[in-house]
């Protein structure tokens, strides 16, 4: 294969003592790995800020950084909203509201959460859907990596598979969540030494930040948009023919903001598995709260580089000669492909190296964050439930072990269905999207209002699913005819201006069906728990002690910490009004 | 844990680092004219990885001294 970046032998190098590192940080876990608690919850002996870089960092795979940049292209700093909108706001309720109950419920995982606060049947859906995404996703992830690197350094598809998937299976085969965890920790400074000098160059190339407004401008009046509609992140959200995006703000703070948010910071293991790796209910609550403190500068890291690319790409087709130019793709631009093009246009060789690794490591460690999410939920809450409850430890780790080892063959085995069908890929990452959705009401409920019940529960999320499903069947995007974007029911009922429109409002419909319905079930059926049973997993019926702070100072508790993380986004936001 | 994540974030930039400086002193000029705007990137943001690797295997050092200390 013909390759697009020039890879030197140097890059090369940088990349191989990357691995060497990775690989090096399991080795030395081996010995600390001594029962299933150890390998799948870090006996609780992670350091706050290590858990906060890594619940960061899990979020942070590279299809996000590449997604945000793509994002930044298209539709410039309204992209933040992904951030300043949709994750600050719930990682601070995360810490400050629900933290205590998943950590003070000594609940391993969150299905687990589920079980002892609704039933079994509610525990079984979340976690066998869960287990089936991670390894969905971590799949998707290797096969992303392996087309990227196909296409940039002509790496052959077997080759990277392979690669990524050994290195992978290793360090959490050796050191379990706490190599995860240090790997992620090492990511997140790889992305951000990675990155910072493409966006300190970018910004230099375009004449700093009122260089770049003033060339957005251009670019946004020549597709009919307002000069600002690029730069400022509010002024445009009015309607959706505003902005490039298509949303309106009710639909964008309400679908995005609360639902989507919501829904994936306050109840995705994936994440939530960081926090609980913390000592102490504090440290675990602090854990989100310091990883929205990096989390809102982010968009400097990843959504700039999109947004100088579009200007270079502008000026090119103007004329402009010796700059940078997006790759064309059916009569558009090929967005995804913005990150690394501009790696491979600012940087030489060396910076390269560290910018590709940094890519990859991204890569590698969005596949481990649900390889390790996988071998919880899968030893935990199907395979201690299901299939063999009472065994000795040591049992459960070898099961662990294990459970790496086919969660990884699993992950290959999707990759290769991803590149031979890519319209299943689609099909599967929408039902993901249905099931997902109403999750969020169903652990507001269950934490917020003792009456909610096991029945009320499940089925509240069984209709929030389908009204999900319903909703997408029955509106499209507009300008778009396939069914995997809408409309497969047969009848349009609505056109939405956008896919993301449609993806808010479809979570909207999700998240009001599920949380009416848990209600009124709920009250239709009897509570099966009792109060004492309850202590510890909703908030009326747990006393304050439980999440004493003790004697710390101010300045250490979670509330001021939470505040202060809201005042500092609010402030984000009216600088980028 | 037996392991403080310390020590391998700043090896591995203090590696990194120090590759990067010397390929920034050896390498031709002419590169950096192509890529980045003539700023010798490598050299620079190099020596900067070198001073974060340092600080960190100092903080990490630091903190086992610490603890023996205590123990």
């Amino acid at each position: 294969m013909q390759s697009v970046i020039h890879f030197g032998r140097l890059d090369y190098l940088i990349v191989c003592i990357y691995f060497v590192f990775v690989l090096g940080i399991g080795w030395m876990l081996r010995r600390s790995m001594k029962g299933s608690g150890d390998f799948l919850m870090s006996g609780h002996r992670i350091p706050g800020w290590v858990a906060g870089l890594a619940f960061l960092s899990a979020n942070l795979g590279a299809q996000e950084v590449m997604g945000m940049g793509a994002q930044g292209a298209k539709y410039g700093i309204m992209t933040s909203h992904f951030y300043w909108v949709g994750a600050i706001p719930a990682m601070v309720f995360l810490g400050v509201f629900m933290m205590p109950f998943y950590y003070g419920s000594k609940a391993r995982s969150v299905p687990e959460y589920l079980k002892l606060r609704f039933d079994e049947k509610t525990r079984g859906f979340n976690a066998f859907s869960f287990a089936v995404m991670t390894i969905f996703s971590s799949g998707i992830s290797m096969y992303a990596m392996a087309k990227l690197m196909g296409l940039l350094l002509g790496w052959s598809f077997e080759g990277s598979i392979a690669i990524s998937a050994l290195i992978v299976l290793v360090y959490i085969f050796l050191g379990g969540l706490t190599s995860a965890i240090y790997n992620e920790v090492l990511q997140f400074f790889m992305i951000v030494f990675g990155f910072a000098p493409l966006v300190f160059l970018g910004l230099r190339d375009v004449g700093g930040w009122s260089g770049l407004k003033a060339k957005l401008a251009d670019v946004a009046t020549s597709q009919g948009y307002a000069p600002g509609a690029w730069s400022e992140a509010w002024r445009h959200i009015g309607s959706p023919s505003q902005n490039p995006m298509g949303v309106e703000w009710f639909g964008l703070v309400m679908g995005l903001g609360f639902v989507l948010s919501f829904g994936y910071w306050c109840t995705d293991f994936l994440v939530v598995q960081r926090a609980l790796a913390a000592p102490t209910m504090t440290a675990a609550r602090r854990t989100p709260l310091i990883a929205a403190v990096p989390k809102m500068f982010f968009p400097f890291l990843v959504i700039l580089p999109g947004m100088i690319a579009i200007v270079l790409t502008y000026q090119a087709s103007k004329g402009a000669t010796g700059g940078f130019a997006l790759p064309a793709k059916n009569g558009s631009y090929d967005y995804d492909l913005v990150v690394p093009y501009m790696l491979g246009h600012y940087f030489p060789t060396g910076m390269l190296g560290l910018g590709m690794t940094a890519l990859m490591a991204s890569f590698m460690s969005g596949m481990a964050g649900n390889v390790t999410a996988f071998n919880t939920v899968w030893t935990y809450d199907i395979y201690q439930t299901y299939f063999a409850r009472d065994k000795p430890d040591a049992h459960y780790l070898l099961v662990a072990r294990m459970a790496t080892v086919f969660g990884i063959a699993l992950s290959i085995a999707t990759a290769y269905m991803a590149a031979a069908y890519n319209n299943i890929m689609d099909v599967l990452q929408l039902v993901f999207a249905f099931v997902n959705a109403p999750l969020f009401a169903t652990f507001l409920l269950g934490m917020f209002w003792k009456r909610a019940t096991g029945h009320g529960a499940f089925w509240g999320l069984v209709l929030g699913t389908a009204a999900a499903a319903a909703h997408h069947g029955l509106t499209i995007p507009f300008g778009e005819t396939s069914l995997v974007k809408g409309g497969w029911l047969g009848a349009v009922l609505h056109t939405y201006p956008s896919s993301m429109a449609q993806n808010f409002w479809t979570a909207l419909f999700a998240w009001t069906v599920c949380f009416g319905s848990t209600i009124a079930i709920s009250l239709a059926t009897a509570s099966k728990k009792t109060d004492a049973q309850l202590r510890g997993l909703v908030w009326s019926l747990t006393p304050h002690e439980d999440r004493d702070e003790g004697s710390l100072p101010f300045w250490k508790r979670i509330a001021p910490f939470g505040a202060l993380v809201i005042v500092l986004t609010l402030l984000l936001n009216l600088v980028f009004w | 844990m037996n392991l403080d994540i310390r020590y391998p974030i700043g090896y591995l930039f203090l590696v990194i680092g120090t590759i990067l400086v010397v390929y920034g002193v050896v390498s031709d000029p002419a590169i950096y004219a192509v890529h980045s705007l003539g700023v010798n990137i490598n050299l620079w943001w190099g020596a900067f990885q070198i001073v974060f690797g340092g600080v960190m295997v100092g903080l990490a050092r630091r903190g086992a001294r610490k603890k023996d200390g205590e123990g």
